[in-house]
């Protein structure tokens, strides 16, 4: 209580200063929104970084990617956040809108699961490519397909319907999902596509990677697709997949560092690039970047050096933080050709 | 608060402010004004809502004009747009909201109008009317972990007595048409109640008396004639709930299941036109998307202000006749 | 005959009990939600949840108190925009009204009134959000606000037309102008009903959710002054009850507690003020 009373009391002196004599504070606010995915280690960050700089209050709002891509573009926010990359239709639009480019900064990599629920199978289950484009295509609708036995020949699948459930949401996990689909599935290629929101063929929408992770915890016989934070957090199963190489790999550090290491050699200049079904024997096939969108031109200097400093704390010494909460630090690579395109923020 | 407005006779205070020289004795001519125009403030801003939804929605309407409310289609890769499986659902979920909801509510007011003696019946719809101040997503929180719980657990049963019926089929995993129109069903019960109780109160003690007088018992006497006398102002009470229910946000979005299809079957998931504006509307990316969504509202609109004024229509006549 | 009367009282007494059974199930399960509501809130709830900001996504601990001074901060600016327009409006609708111009107003108010909150959200970020290009605490506060608008004039023109007329011609007669009348004699003997009447519907918006989702928006830190995004205790508990966390559920719990108890305490002072009060319509 003390604590809210001081904070209270410092917000009222201070708008009080700032309304009497125009002074700017030292404080700076800003804010952020986007995708659902890094959610649990951005909010990790921006409290770290509140705590290290008292004076800095970075607001983070997990909208999903789509509301990280619209918002930055509508101007709404500082920044936004995405797992799918801005499409080149998406670059243009923000390029008319506002009249400036839009750099694409990768902070961590992650993985989406597939995340189950099914009551009496204890063991992880095998999935291939074929089985997941089955079963969001709405084909496979049975825990006891063949499909799925086949892979699984231990477990005991039970008959019971499987439940679908993805996002509501525009959302960069979604987006993964569908571009891993998109390229081990011609007929999820035709049929659905790949962006940050689809016509799903089957299946129940929960909002954000927390409303599917809640309802596949509330719904047995489900499966989704989460970050992998979401899964282990919460103690949900989640199952391996099979990777180009024919070996079923389960998501953790390894697999999905694994899975950036062609990526990391080869980084396009605009850092969009996307590493699902990435080859090598030991990587996971569903692993993806997730990036800050930040314009690269910021009018607020106060703003503008906030966000630098953050950049290069969070390239340094916040990626030290990002392995305990499973997701994969970026390749070293990667982060000296970030420390180049900050300058490009102007 | 909906309450129906009784108009009452003109007071002759208002005839007078008509002359402008009145007007202008001490304060008032500028009292006229501030208050008109907070009045025309109103209007103004009624008239710049309507605007804005008809001017941020032109992209869309330009696109697919009258199809949009009979397209089946909500495919934002394709950039195909179309309104019918939200109206599906929004109009679905309330029509079971109300399907539930009349025959209790109807009955717990002939209860309460009727038959409980008046200090029960006092406090029973002082309770009743104070559940309806219960803000909607808490009703939400409730049907997330009470609600969709409970229907998964009573779902055989129900199965077992209407499984015939093409509505009560296929998979249920609680997250459905029908548990959005449950909890729908219970958020509208205050108002049917407590409507439909005061507009039975308006009927005239005579007319209870004439009935009981020729021989009626009290069923005959409420049921043949008190009711029907009210039959219009509780039609009203009931298209009011029926608004309310069209436009029901967030308690709806936590548990329909956010699934654009059309089914038949309630136990499937569905989305209503609320619903996906909650859920999308910040993230639509695009200018056709946004426009959609923003087409969505206005149809939203549309159709509740339309169910509005019938009620209102209702209520007022029944409440003028009882008057009489 | 005497068969035909049996058979007549019989069905009285079915549908009669059968009514009471209505209004018992019905009351029941509204009791029975609000009582559920407040064993679980009530049961979750600790001193943290009033002092503690939230803490990072899956950690537990923490509580709301930047949402609880969001909310707060939220419905000021919503009755400082709502409670005059809405009061003004209903003095002239009340007071002044001629024929014509005073149905339009009805009309456009009812209008207003019906207008889905969801569609106010749309209206509010169209209007305020994207011009601004911010997210803040003012445009929440609109949002609400123009809901409050058409409850206060309704209800401030009903109190005010409850007032006798012998009331203002007794004013007049004294030779007291058409405004003096209504400020010194007919708004004072209608304020009790009219302050009711805001009360009300500063509970009904109290609860609204729909609206602030893209208006307020949501803040994980204090929001100083008028123009950031801020945390509302509705959206929080939308946010949380959706979320997987047991420990987020809990807070969303003691947040619907904390929410309701509040609604619930003006509602009952509010309306023990209204039946107390001489000016009471029915």
């Amino acid at each position: 209580m003390k604590m809210t009373m001081t904070k209270i009391a410092r917000a009222a002196c201070l708008a009080g200063v700032m309304a009497a004599a125009g002074v700017v504070s030292a404080e700076v606010l800003m804010n952020g929104a986007g995708a659902t995915f890094p959610n649990p280690m951005y909010s990790k960050w921006f409290d770290q970084y509140h705590k290290l700089h008292p004076e800095i209050q970075i607001n983070y709002q997990s909208i999903g990617s789509g509301g990280g891509i619209k918002q930055i573009t509508e101007g709404t926010v500082d920044f936004g956040a995405s797992d799918g990359p801005m499409n080149d239709e998406q670059i243009k639009q923000f390029k008319e809108k506002r009249g400036t480019n839009i750099l694409h900064f990768p902070t961590v990599l992650g993985a989406d699961v597939p995340a189950y629920n099914v009551p009496g199978v204890a063991t992880d289950l095998n999935f291939t490519p074929e089985a997941l484009a089955g079963i969001f295509l709405g084909k496979i609708t049975k825990w006891n397909d063949p499909e799925l036995v086949k892979a699984n020949p231990k477990a005991k699948l039970p008959g019971n319907d499987i439940v679908v459930v993805h996002r509501s949401d525009g959302s960069g996990t979604t987006y993964v999902w569908v571009d891993f689909l998109s390229k081990v599935s011609p007929e999820w290629k035709t049929k659905v596509g790949t962006a940050t929101s689809v016509n799903w063929p089957v299946g129940l929408g929960g909002k954000g990677n927390e409303g599917v992770a809640g309802q596949i915890r509330q719904i047995p016989n489900s499966i989704g697709y989460i970050e992998l934070v979401y899964a282990v957090q919460n103690k949900i199963s989640y199952g391996r997949v099979r990777n180009p190489s024919g070996s079923f790999v389960k998501a953790d550090l390894a697999s999905v560092t694994a899975a950036a290491a062609g990526a990391a050699k080869a980084m396009p200049d605009d850092f969009r690039v996307s590493i699902t079904n990435a080859p090598g024997k030991t990587a996971y096939p569903i692993a993806t970047f997730t990036w800050l969108l930040i314009p690269d031109k910021i009018q607020d200097g106060a703003k503008k050096k906030v966000l630098i400093d953050f950049l290069h704390w969070m390239l340094g010494q916040g990626q030290m933080s990002v392995e305990a909460l499973d997701y994969a630090q970026l390749p070293k690579q990667v982060v000296a050709k970030e420390l180049k395109a900050i300058t490009k923020i102007q | 608060m909906a309450t129906p407005v009784a108009e009452l006779p003109a007071a002759p205070s208002v005839r007078r402010a008509g002359s402008f020289f009145w007007g202008l004795h001490g304060g008032d001519k500028p009292a006229f004004l501030i208050t008109i125009s907070c009045a025309a403030a109103i209007v103004l801003v009624t008239c710049l809502l309507v605007y804005e939804l008809f001017v941020n929605s032109a992209v869309s309407r330009h696109k697919f004009g009258w199809d949009f409310l009979f397209s089946r289609v909500w495919d934002p890769v394709a950039g195909q747009f179309g309104a019918l499986p939200f109206v599906y659902g929004t109009v679905v979920t309330s029509a079971l909201a109300l399907v539930i909801a009349v025959p209790l509510g109807v009955g717990a007011a002939i209860f309460l109008s009727e038959l409980a003696p008046p200090r029960v019946s006092d406090t029973l719809t002082f309770l009743v009317e104070l559940l309806a101040a219960v803000p909607s997503v808490i009703f939400g929180l409730l049907a997330v972990f009470v609600l969709v719980p409970f229907l998964k657990q009573i779902e055989p049963v129900l199965r077992s007595v209407l499984g015939w019926l093409p509505t009560f089929q296929g998979p249920f995993y609680g997250f459905s048409l029908f548990a959005a129109g449950v909890i729908l069903a219970i958020m509208v019960l205050p108002f049917i109640i407590s409507i439909s109780r005061e507009v039975l109160l308006a009927v005239p003690t005579d007319q209870r008396e004439a009935a009981l007088a020729l021989g009626a018992t009290k069923w005959e006497s409420t049921w043949q004639v008190v009711v029907p006398f009210a039959r219009k102002g509780i039609t009203g009470s009931i298209f009011l709930a029926l608004a309310r229910a069209l436009g029901e946000t967030m308690a709806v979005t936590m548990v329909i299941g956010n699934d654009p299809k059309i089914s038949a079957s309630l136990f499937a998931p569905g989305y209503s036109i609320a619903a996906i504006i909650a859920n999308e509307f910040t993230e639509a990316t695009g200018d056709l998307y946004t426009s959609s969504l923003i087409e969505l509202g206005l149809v939203l609109f549309a159709l509740t202000i339309l169910i509005n004024g019938i009620a209102r229509l209702l209520i007022l006549t029944t409440t003028r006749r009882g008057e009489t | 005959m005497d068969r035909l009367l049996i058979r007549r009282k019989a069905v009285n007494a079915v549908m009669l009990g059968l009514t009471g059974l209505c209004a018992l199930i019905a009351v029941g399960v509204l009791v029975f939600i609000v009582g559920y509501l407040f064993y679980s809130g009530g049961s979750s709830l600790n001193w943290n949840f009033f002092t503690k900001l939230p803490t990072p996504v899956g950690e537990s601990g923490g509580g709301m108190a930047n949402a609880i001074l969001g909310s707060a901060k939220v419905l000021l600016l919503a009755s400082l925009i709502g409670v005059p327009i809405g009061f003004l409006g209903g003095v002239y609708l009340a007071e002044f009204g001629g024929t014509t111009f005073p149905f339009v107003v009805r009309y456009m108010t009812d209008l207003l009134n019906g207008v889905p909150s969801i569609v106010i959200g749309i209206f509010a970020f169209t209007l305020i959000v994207l011009p601004q290009k911010h997210f803040s605490t003012l445009a929440g506060g609109m949002a609400l606000g123009l809901m409050m608008i058409p409850i206060s004039l309704r209800s401030t023109e009903e109190f005010l037309r409850a007032v006798p007329v012998s009331m203002r011609e007794g004013a007049m007669a004294l030779g007291a102008t058409k405004t003096r009348a209504i400020v010194t004699v007919v708004v004072p003997a209608a304020m009790q009903g009219i302050v009711t009447g805001i009360m009300l519907n500063l509970a009904r918006v109290a609860g609204e959710t729909a609206p602030l989702l893209f208006t307020s928006f949501g803040n994980r830190f204090w929001s100083p002054g008028w123009g950031q995004p801020t945390a509302t205790l509705p959206v929080m508990i939308f946010t949380y009850a959706i979320a997987p966390y047991e420990d987020w559920h809990r807070q969303a719990w003691s947040a619907g507690f904390v929410l309701l108890s509040l609604v619930f305490a003006v509602n009952v002072i509010a309306r023990l003020a209204l039946s107390r009060g001489g000016h009471q319509r029915r």
